[in-house]
């Protein structure tokens, strides 16, 4: 009977969800969630804030920035919203979401990533249109990939990817196993992934360019570090961080 | 049977039931037959049905004898051998797409000599789904049909030896007729899991409508942008599983209840 009490335990867990917020004593948790692409600037920066701040602790949910988005129209407790492109804020605003007016505190641009040494001799955008040439994109109905639609409309060049992955780093990695012979990434997927992949950029892509809004989340729970938090990415280490990882000033 | 055992058996049942409930509870139903329509998803509803089907014959093709094998032969290391098998049932997808990339991509040395003998690359071709989808459904086949073999022993195929048959006509006269019911049951099992396949086919075939976009895939990219319109591809495609699983039924149960 004993071991029916620690299962139903168990299983009571499993169904209620295990989801209780680890408040420290004294110790404030600042919630962040970002956009996949802001990995490893933002945790770059965690420390830096952390220590500016001393008793405040960032913790983030980095994933595709929709994802994000549902998760906080279903309920999930966050401080801060960042997204790697206007709509998905906009939606997030649209859903009553958000406690301020978001702004925008980075760019992010396309380039072409091949393998290293550039094989087969990409040299511009058009290039991808060779046919022989195995060429991995985003789906349209992610921001990578929306940005490459843009891209093809202006310059009139109409790619046959092999595939349209759902996120960037799928691409990245079709590139580096060498199964796509070039992929549309951001520049800063391709400077997280130097040495393993090479750049071809391409001046089109300035054309395209995704920024990169930030907000504090509607009745956050940590509205005042949230704030902070938003002001220090806007800030002087928040743009040198971002601009080391490749991203563009707004 | 103990009372006591109601109680985690309808919590069970319930983690199944309230999810897909909640899934029913939230979606406009009246707007599923309107999202299922488009061109984009019925697309993805065929090349699903299809390339499960295609790859529930590979597996009967391939499991059947392997299933054989592993329940009949004496083998030292048949118990490794059979743990191997299993793999992809514990094997998160995506590490099984990954491990087909590095098989067959083409840098992978069987897609590296694939490349170079006959100009054939895998990943990106249905052919990739086909195969990602076999790979995490075979156990299913081969569990089922091992299970059936061992349960039912071999007293039938030594009789039938003695009587003069050769091992070939015993397989064909007296193992696969045994088999069936289980060979039903352990195929629909694989249609079923190759039906659901994700992780493996997003990661070794990648997505293109009309070539690699499942119905899984479709439901993953379509979230992206409209959640609604998921719901209702994820609503397809539990009808889709529940009525192989419901057609097959009878067949499944007398494949257990031997």
């Amino acid at each position: 009977m004993k071991k029916l009490g620690a299962l139903l335990a168990a299983a009571t867990l499993l169904i209620t969800g295990c989801g209780s917020p680890s408040g420290g004593t004294g110790t404030k948790t600042l919630t962040v969630f970002a956009a996949a692409s802001l990995t490893e600037s933002f945790t770059a920066l965690k420390a830096r804030f952390e220590s500016a701040h001393p008793g405040t602790e960032v913790r983030f949910n980095f994933a595709g920035s929709s994802a994000l988005v549902q998760q906080l129209s279903n309920g999930a407790r966050a401080d801060v919203f960042a997204s790697a492109d206007q709509a998905n804020m906009d939606k997030a605003g649209q859903a009553g979401l958000l406690d301020s007016a978001p702004s925008v505190f980075a760019t992010n641009k396309l380039t072409i990533a091949v393998a290293p040494g550039n094989p087969k001799g990409v040299a511009a955008f058009a290039d991808l249109a060779t046919r022989g040439l195995t060429v991995v994109v985003c789906a349209p109905q992610v921001p990578c990939g929306s940005a490459t639609q843009k891209v093809e409309q202006k310059t009139g060049v109409t790619l046959r990817p092999a595939s349209e992955e759902q996120d960037v780093k799928q691409v990245l990695n079709k590139v580096q196993t060498g199964d796509a012979d070039a992929g549309l990434v951001y520049v800063t997927d391709a400077a997280s992934a130097a040495g393993k992949v090479a750049r071809v950029d391409f001046p089109e892509a300035s054309q395209a360019v995704n920024s990169y809004p930030i907000a504090v989340v509607k009745n956050a729970p940590e509205a005042g570090p949230a704030r902070e938090w938003v002001d220090f990415v806007l800030g002087q280490q928040g743009r040198a961080e971002l601009q080391k990882a490749g991203f563009g000033a707004p | 049977m103990p009372w006591v055992l109601w109680v985690p058996a309808a919590l069970a049942l319930a983690l199944v039931v309230l999810p897909v409930a909640g899934l029913l509870v939230r979606t406009d139903l009246r707007r599923v037959p309107g999202l299922i329509v488009s061109d984009a998803s019925l697309t993805a509803l065929r090349l699903s049905l299809e390339t499960a089907a295609v790859s529930t014959l590979a597996c009967i093709v391939l499991g059947v004898p392997l299933a054989v094998v592993l329940a009949r032969s004496a083998v030292p290391g048949i118990r490794v051998l059979r743990a191997v098998v299993l793999l992809p049932l514990v094997l998160p997808p995506v590490v099984g797409g990954l491990a087909l990339l590095y098989l067959l991509g083409r840098k992978g040395f069987l897609g590296y000599l694939l490349g170079v003998t006959a100009g054939v690359q895998v990943p990106f071709t249905t052919a990739a789904v086909i195969i990602a989808q076999t790979f995490v459904a075979m156990p299913f086949l081969v569990v089922s049909l091992e299970g059936a073999l061992r349960g039912g022993g071999d007293r039938y195929e030594r009789i039938a030896a003695t009587l003069g048959a050769r091992p070939w006509t015993v397989f064909r006269r007296v193992t696969l007729p045994l088999l069936l019911p289980a060979l039903g049951s352990g195929a629909v099992l694989s249609f079923a899991r190759a039906l659901g396949e994700f992780g493996a086919t997003i990661t070794f075939a990648g997505s293109l409508e009309g070539v690699t976009r499942t119905l899984p895939l479709a439901v993953y990219t379509e979230a992206e942008v409209d959640v609604d319109s998921a719901v209702a591809l994820a609503l397809l495609l539990i009808v889709v599983a529940i009525v192989v699983i419901a057609v097959a039924r009878p067949r499944a149960l007398e494949g257990t209840a031997r």
